[in-house]
């Protein structure tokens, strides 16, 4: 009897090392680093402490939705939503602080809001088996309907003083509360999707839902959870700009749906679904948000940077594929 | 030596020198508005420019967001404190959310005002307005008597009746229609800047008032309508249609001669005094408090009322002369 030859399972194709070498974050960490030793010869106000941690409020609040957007996308799905989730969070903050409300209420309407919105997603998607696609670009126009509808031209603004801490507070020195925020959010997300069962379940969900489903895996459960981090973290991101602009408008944070979903792609993360991982994300947060802010500085047009942002995207997406001869 | 020595040290000199170039000029001065490759604002920053020129010791940084919105403008803004200019002449987006950003700035010894579109107090030192309600009242009735020195009967088509800025104008303006002694306002008629229902009450005024000599419209879409409506009936020459339109959509009207003059803020003119108006509270030659006078060189003097908001000037008045410079702009 000939025994079957043993099946060699190949969990590494390549050395560690070689692996990191030609990892996605390497690429991502080269371009980060020349970007800002680029920016570092190309103005002399770049390297100050004060002036990079202003510069990290242009990422801040994007990066903390792309950490639940990164999840969402390794497991096949997307959320345009996000955007309109802020306007529709910060009005409900703006409504009840308008009655009265003191800072925790507002906090937790603004996060709450932020997971009711989740879970119509989730509900829609998962519950009803619709295409995410699909359902978010009903919702995007919904939520924001909705804040439009109640605020018409008008804005809300006269939060209370303490409610600025969370987008203008530092906590200490220069390190601000949305950069604490940011850090502790990249380790919580990191841990969930490399190093827990919930985090191998949204690979194998991106790789091929229905054999994880014939694998005992509860997709469907898996993607309710997944659309309420993203609404949650939009929620949180609310709270956020709300405080770091002191009023609420119904047009607040127009568009950010597509850098948040740029900030991820540039992260690595495969826009078909499958792969990915957080540093990735961080990484591509810091390079937009450096890269926008060194820019400004040089008082380059806005239009600028939004070509090279483009062709920054596509390059180090192409780049990888051409090196690896595909 | 190491490449990162070498990379070290040139960026040490590059940093020297451009320190060097940027004490060579004297005051920075940025002007923001609500977002790049509109014609208004691009006009805007020719008039800063100009006002650069005249001062000497002025750089001019002309920047903004690439669509309107009030986070876009916070990113320059923050990229403008960290450069330390000296002044931010800014239009905004949204009076409030950039109030933030801009205490910020003042906190860090920044020149702060808003043109155009303004800031709330909080957020500002001065907010400069193009012109204001009394003098676009004037203005109006001014166009209109211009071109009739005999006088005559002239009536006013207007936005809806519920237009609060229009209905503002209107008042200040028969205000001041005893200055202007034979003209005779007949009646004032409402088009509610619909194109189609501003024709019908321009033909209605022409039918109802045989000796009419002028229409005026304080409305971009009442005037267009109304110039039509006079082409129309062959009344050029006996109908001279006046008011506030933009000079792109009413170079034709001025070109028939349905439309002698009319009037709207001049966008260079705007550019240039909030580009003087900054300097001088930069060089500390006027304070930006109720009451004062601030320095606009060729445009005059500022005066600032309680809530620190000054008008420029009387609305600018366009005519055959200059439409044809202006009508590419806006």
């Amino acid at each position: 009897m000939t025994a079957p030859a043993p099946r060699i399972v190949v969990d590494r194709l390549h050395s560690p090392f070689r692996r990191a070498l030609r990892s996605w974050e390497t690429i991502l960490l080269v371009v980060a680093v020349a970007v800002f030793i680029g920016n570092t010869f190309l103005s002399p106000y770049f390297l100050n402490a004060w002036n990079l941690s202003d510069a990290t409020f242009n990422f801040t609040e994007k990066a903390m939705i792309a950490f639940a957007m990164a999840m969402l996308i390794v497991a096949g799905e997307i959320d345009l939503s996000v955007a309109s989730i802020i306007a529709l969070a910060s009005t409900a903050m703006g409504l009840v602080m308008t009655a009265g409300a003191g800072v925790p209420v507002i906090v937790l309407v603004g996060i709450g809001t932020g997971l009711i919105c989740g879970a119509v997603n989730g509900f829609l998607v998962a519950g009803m088996g619709l295409p995410s696609i699909v359902v978010t670009i009903g919702t995007m126009s919904l939520f924001r309907g909705i804040a439009f509808i109640v605020l018409g031209d008008q804005a809300f603004n006269g939060y209370p003083p303490e409610f600025a801490f969370f987008g203008q507070g530092y906590v200490w020195w220069v390190i601000s509360f949305e950069l604490v925020l940011f850090i502790i959010f990249a380790l919580i997300y990191w841990a969930v999707l490399h190093r827990s069962t919930f985090g191998r379940a949204v690979y194998a969900i991106g790789n091929n839902a229905t054999a994880a489903q014939f694998s005992g895996i509860r997709v469907q459960r898996v993607r309710f959870i997944l659309f309420l981090l993203t609404g949650v973290m939009s929620g949180v991101a609310a709270v956020c700009l709300t405080s770091r602009l002191g009023s609420t408008r119904p047009s607040i944070a127009t568009g950010w749906e597509l850098e948040v979903v740029t900030m991820v792609v540039l992260g690595g993360v495969n826009i078909l679904g499958g792969s990915g991982t957080i540093p990735g994300v961080v990484l591509a947060a810091i390079i937009m948000g450096m890269v926008t802010f060194g820019f400004g500085l040089l008082n380059v047009p806005g239009i600028v940077m939004s070509v090279f942002l483009g062709a920054l995207l596509i390059g180090v997406i192409a780049v990888p594929r051409l090196l690896r001869g595909k | 030596m190491s490449i990162w020595k070498k990379a070290l040290a040139t960026a040490a000199v590059a940093t020297a020198l451009m320190a060097q170039s940027a004490a060579a000029q004297d005051v920075k001065i940025a002007i923001v508005v609500k977002a790049l490759g509109i014609g208004f604002f691009e006009a805007a920053a020719k008039g800063a420019e100009e006002a650069a020129a005249e001062l000497g010791d002025v750089e001019i940084i002309y920047t903004g967001p690439t669509d309107t919105t009030a986070e876009g403008q916070i990113e320059v803004i923050n990229s403008l404190i960290a450069q330390g200019v000296n002044a931010i002449a800014v239009s905004a987006n949204d009076k409030d959310a950039l109030v933030p950003t801009l205490q910020k700035a003042m906190e860090r010894g920044i020149t702060v005002i808003s043109w155009d579109s303004g800031v709330a107090p909080e957020g500002r030192m001065m907010h400069l307005n193009p012109s204001s309600n009394a003098l676009i009242g004037n203005t109006i009735i001014k166009l209109a008597a211009d071109h009739l020195p005999e006088g005559g009967d002239v009536a006013i088509l207007s936005a809806s009746a519920t237009a609060t800025n229009q209905n503002i104008w209107i008042e200040e303006a028969t205000k001041v229609l005893p200055n202007y002694p034979g003209i005779n306002l007949v009646a004032t008629v409402y088009g509610d800047d619909l194109a189609d229902k501003s024709y019908r009450e321009a033909q209605g005024l022409m039918a109802t008032y045989p000796n009419l000599k002028a229409i005026i419209a304080p409305t971009t879409v009442g005037i267009l309508a109304a110039s039509q409506a006079v082409t129309d009936a062959g009344k050029i020459g006996e109908i001279n249609v006046t008011g506030l339109g933009l000079p792109s959509e009413m170079a034709g009207a001025v070109a028939s001669g349905a439309t002698k003059s009319f009037a709207i803020w001049n966008p260079i003119d705007l550019g240039y005094a909030a580009t003087m108006i900054s300097y001088n509270l930069v060089k500390g030659n006027a304070k930006a408090e109720p009451g004062a006078e601030i320095g606009m060189g060729r445009m005059g003097a500022a005066k600032l009322d309680d809530g620190n908001e000054a008008a420029m000037s009387d609305p600018f008045t366009y005519d055959a002369s200059n439409i044809e410079q202006f009508k590419s702009i806006f």
